[in-house]
């Protein structure tokens, strides 16, 4: 079947290159060595990079984590594990760690529900397809920092759009942002307005790779309700499309940051307190850039989690090979 | 079962007339090939009789039931594509018991998890599991039952989109060039196949094809369209042997039949210099176009011959053998005959020999490609049809 989210595609890069071999290989030695200089030639710039900048910083940071390093500072010990053991008995630590699972826990699964239900709107309504599709997609295509600072005038407990309209009603609306139980639910609704529109072009490009015979066969076979035909055809066929939205929402989720950053700081409390905002106060507020190697390990390990959660578990069980 | 009755159907999209006046009868249990070149419109039309597209004009009945905007599982009818269509996530047995879950169960008992507790649904199942496995031994797939698509043959998919079809006993039996995403030898084998199904069920058969070969070769009646019109509606070797236009003379056989500009005269017949006296006289003068099955044509002396010339080609076909002649008069195209390699034996490329025909194999066709009969009414009756319907694999269509 049509694969409509090949960026995310399961096929290992050693099968990949072993079809792109050439078939019949030069049978002199020297020929060989040349088509093997040229290969590595051609492999090196790629590499390099990847060495400079993802895999030699990676190593970095992991060694960073084993030191007492603070930011700027000329020396630093070695101290094992501390970092890690210093972690474990962290209550900001846990708070943020819990934050951000609860976080990403409201942001993945009702951002893609949400996408999938305007993309199947779009997808079946007969015009303003591109208005809509714009519309949805605004939120992307901008800065994130300046869409939290207009944010948080909406938010505004007195003065803010929505407590205005919530009035308008007569319903009190709450502090949505200095409200202890509120805000994290607060960042949440964003984090859903920012997303949506992405996976929502995500979905309608699934949609168009679903081949029309196969819901003509529906309709064949009596599978011609809307929810039959959604049942039989249309989600099942976005099976992949909708691995990768979900895992690509789950990783940009856990690293919410601008909107903390910019509206609440982690506050009121520790309550808005997320991973990646703990990390860079750690590193680069408190200058404590071990501890913040540390943090980032942790982190990456996430990151890795769910990524492995994708290939191994669930690719399998979607691309129906 | 029931017959299949089109009258006057037109479908238009927008500006462009896909199909004009279209009639068409299909009588209860019979096998009709929709047969024509790509674009012709034979696969709207057979989707307009699914219920996939409704007609812009005329009359569609299947049974008694007059239908237009009736949806395909209200018409009791079923369908294999071109792409078979399987659903890729379910096994060969969720698919084959898709349409009868569809027809048998409500949409709660459907339901995963909690449709096994309703009421009834241990015996529909049953019924339902009855089927299948009817179904499937009829077409052999007992041992792929638990395989998903993916994992299956060209061949096999095939038989589980014709079993997924059939399952629910359908009055009509659709299908849209079923055979054309696979290989030469298998396609013989499908078309047995299919074929013995339709012998095995007697259930009504409409089969669109571009292919020739599988229209001769399976159907009781081959409707030959172009241009969003049926041209002929015949047996197989009456639409060889007396097509009704030149167009269709054209299209059915390979190779194809030579068309060569002549004169008539009474009943005398001129290409060029030659000339050959017809059995009958025909009811025209002037200009026409001879049309001259490759097999109909001879090896003559030059005095006798219709056409003669240089030859630019022999092909050995194995049973048979095709010649090419560039005939020596400037506005005639190449002839092609086929004959038994024995035949040609003794003749070479860039030999000059002549080639005649019996005057009563001729077909005679008007400037505009209608077919002249010769006067006596009973002329095409008496016309012995060919012993063997000579198609080669390649159709032209």
């Amino acid at each position: 079947m049509a694969d409509p989210a090949p960026a995310i595609s399961a096929v290992p890069a050693k099968q990949v290159l072993k079809q792109a071999a050439p078939r019949n290989e030069p049978s002199g030695g020297k020929a060989r060595l040349r088509d093997r200089l040229a290969g590595i030639a051609l492999a090196t710039p790629a590499t390099a990079l990847m060495l400079a900048l993802l895999i030699g910083p990676t190593l970095a940071v992991g060694f960073l984590s084993l030191t007492d390093w603070g930011f700027g500072a000329r020396s630093f010990a070695f101290i094992g594990l501390d970092n890690y053991a210093e972690m474990a008995g962290d209550p900001v630590f846990r708070r943020s760690l819990i934050n951000t699972l609860v976080y990403v826990g409201v942001v993945m699964p009702v951002s893609v529900a949400l996408a999938l239900a305007v993309a199947l709107l779009i997808q079946g309504g007969r015009f303003g397809r591109t208005f809509f599709r714009t519309a949805y997609f605004l939120p992307v295509a901008s800065t994130l920092v300046a869409m939290a600072t207009v944010w948080q005038f909406m938010l505004h407990p007195n003065l803010g759009l929505v407590n205005e309209m919530l009035r308008l009603v007569g319903l009190a609306g709450p502090n949505w942002l200095t409200d202890r139980g509120l805000v994290l639910f607060t960042l949440a609704g964003i984090g859903i307005w920012e997303t949506i529109g992405y996976n929502m072009i995500l979905f309608l490009a699934g949609l168009m790779a679903i081949p029309g015979h196969l819901y003509e066969a529906a309709e064949v076979d009596g599978a011609h309700r809307p929810l039959d035909k959604f049942l039989t055809v249309t989600w099942p066929m976005l099976g992949p499309t909708t691995l990768f939205v979900i895992v690509i929402t789950a990783i940009r989720s856990f690293r919410v940051f601008e909107s903390v950053a910019v509206l609440t700081q982690g506050g009121p409390g520790n309550a808005s307190q997320v991973l990646l905002f703990t990390m860079y106060r750690e590193s680069f507020v408190y200058f404590r850039a071990g501890y913040g190697a540390a943090l980032t390990i942790v982190f990456l390990a996430f990151i890795l989690i769910l990524t492995l959660i994708q290939i191994r578990v669930i690719d399998r069980r979607v691309h129906y090979a | 079962m029931a017959a299949v009755t089109l009258q006057g159907i037109a479908k238009h999209y927008d500006a462009h007339q896909a199909l004009s006046g279209i009639d068409l009868e299909v009588a209860d249990g019979e096998f009709v090939a929709l047969l024509g070149p790509s674009g012709c419109g034979k696969s709207t039309l057979l989707k307009i009789i699914a219920g996939l597209d409704a007609q812009s004009a005329g009359a569609l009945h299947i049974g008694s039931r007059a239908l237009r905007h009736e949806r395909p599982s209200e018409r009791n009818i079923a369908m294999v594509f071109q792409s078979y269509a399987l659903y890729p996530h379910m096994s060969v047995y969720e698919n084959l018991a898709l349409p009868l879950a569809m027809r048998d169960l409500a949409a709660w008992q459907r339901l995963p998890l909690i449709g096994r507790f309703t009421p009834g649904y241990r015996r529909r199942r049953a019924a339902i599991d009855r089927r299948v496995r009817e179904t499937a031994r009829m077409l052999g797939l007992e041992v792929l039952l638990a395989r998903k698509p993916a994992q299956l043959s060209g061949v096999q998919k095939q038989r589980v989109a014709v079993g997924r079809a059939l399952i629910r006993h359908p009055d009509v039996f659709l299908l849209d060039e079923p055979l054309s995403n696979l290989d030469a030898k298998l396609r013989g084998q499908m078309r047995e196949e299919i074929v013995a199904v339709h012998a095995r069920t007697g259930v009504t058969t409409i089969y669109v094809t571009h292919d020739q070969i599988e229209a001769m070769t399976m159907a009781d009646r081959v409707a030959l369209m172009m241009d969003g019109v049926i041209q002929q509606v015949a047996p197989p070797r009456e639409i060889y042997a007396d097509p009704v236009n030149l167009r269709v003379a054209g299209f059915i056989g390979s190779p194809p039949i030579n068309a060569l500009a002549a004169r008539l005269e009474g009943a005398r017949l001129e290409i060029g210099t030659r000339g050959v006296t017809l059995p009958n006289a025909v009811a025209m003068t002037g200009r026409c176009i001879c049309g001259i099955r490759p097999e109909a044509l001879q090896i003559a002396d030059s005095d006798a011959a219709l056409v003669a010339g240089r030859i630019t080609r022999i092909e050995f076909l194995g049973a048979e053998a095709i010649l090419s002649l560039a005939p020596d008069l400037p506005d005639l195209p190449v002839v092609q005959m086929r004959c038994h390699p024995e035949d040609i034996d003794h003749l070479a490329t860039g030999d000059t020999i002549g080639l005649t025909a019996r005057p009563e194999a001729l077909l005679l066709f008007d400037p505009d490609g209608a077919r002249i009969r010769f006067q006596k009414a009973r002329a095409t009756r008496d016309q012995p049809l060919p012993a063997f319907l000579p198609l080669r694999s390649e159709g032209h269509g």
